[in-house]
């Protein structure tokens, strides 16, 4: 879990181009929209294709989004539920 | 009484030229996109979001930046402030930046925050969200900068008084380079400097004045 979750904030930094931003900056219990990361509608879009594109899942309902990406442990919690690659 | 223009910002080649005096620059080896970047920070403005756009609206945000910080905000009226630009190739560029991302039906990921980009009114409306400007905007494609067409469009605007101020120019960008002229130009009552009226004579001279 704990290789995943700083593989995962690697790929969001890169993804979203969260400049200036390192790792080591980010909580993993910590919220990616509002007053954590300060997220984006489209970054949420871009966390989608994040998932489908690395991890192979693909999320079947839009209403799940806010709970799966609530941060970065609710988002490693659910790739290790449901990855395929 | 014709509107006058209170600075430009001249953008290539690796420099940022304000009022024609070079203000910034790093050698022709740097990558032309991690230039922008630098610049950006060089400006010392704090704004994230700058690092999600794609090239060419930073490029454009960057010109803006560098000009407003000259112009001074507090000296202006947003609401009537207008935004007009033009390029030749639209946003080529990041159209075939999504189109790769497209082009694989076995690696079919279009991306959002680059599919937002494919158009130049985007570039335009990053810079009215962060300066606030509310005018009249505009977004022409032409083969090369032309002051005619900008010195006509822009004195009509402020002829019928659709605007008290414009930041306007050229913003154009491809694969092997970028260049952006940008200018600011309004029309105050206690105008005293008659030097940099919005002619198409000016306007050629003020282009062309880094190009030594």
């Amino acid at each position: 879990m704990e290789a995943l979750i700083e593989k995962l904030k690697e790929q969001i930094i890169k993804q979203l181009n969260l400049e200036d931003i390192t790792p080591a900056d980010i909580n993993e219990e910590d919220s990616l929209f509002g007053e954590g990361l300060g997220l984006d509608s489209i970054d949420a879009l871009e966390l989608i294709v994040l998932l489908e594109k690395e991890y192979g899942i693909r999320i079947e309902n839009p209403k799940d989004g806010q709970k799966i990406f609530f941060s970065i442990k609710t988002m490693a919690e659910f790739i290790q539920e449901h990855q395929k690659k | 009484m014709t509107p006058q223009i209170t600075a430009f910002c001249h953008i290539k080649k690796n420099q940022v030229f304000l009022n024609g005096k070079r203000i910034f620059s790093t050698g022709p080896e740097v990558d032309m996109r991690e230039f922008v970047k630098a610049a950006f920070r060089n400006t010392g403005t704090k704004y994230p979001k700058f690092f999600k756009m794609d090239d060419y609206s930073k490029l454009g945000f960057l010109a803006a930046e560098v000009l407003m910080k000259e112009v001074g905000e507090s000296t202006i009226e947003a609401k009537s402030t207008g935004i007009v630009f033009s390029n030749r190739h639209s946003t080529l560029t990041t159209d075939q930046l999504f189109q790769d991302s497209i082009q694989s039906d076995d690696a079919f990921f279009p991306s959002p925050s680059v599919f937002v980009y494919t158009l130049p009114n985007i570039m335009a409306g990053e810079i009215a969200i962060r300066h606030h400007f509310t005018g009249e905007n505009a977004f022409f494609v032409s083969s090369a900068f032309d002051p005619d067409w900008h010195t006509f469009y822009i004195n009509q605007l402020f002829e019928s008084k659709k605007i008290s101020a414009c930041l306007s120019g050229w913003v154009e960008m491809d694969d092997q380079s970028l260049e952006a002229f940008v200018y600011f130009v309004e029309k105050r009552k206690n105008q005293q400097n008659e030097s940099m009226q919005h002619t198409v004579e000016e306007l050629n001279n003020l282009y062309k004045i880094n190009d030594k």
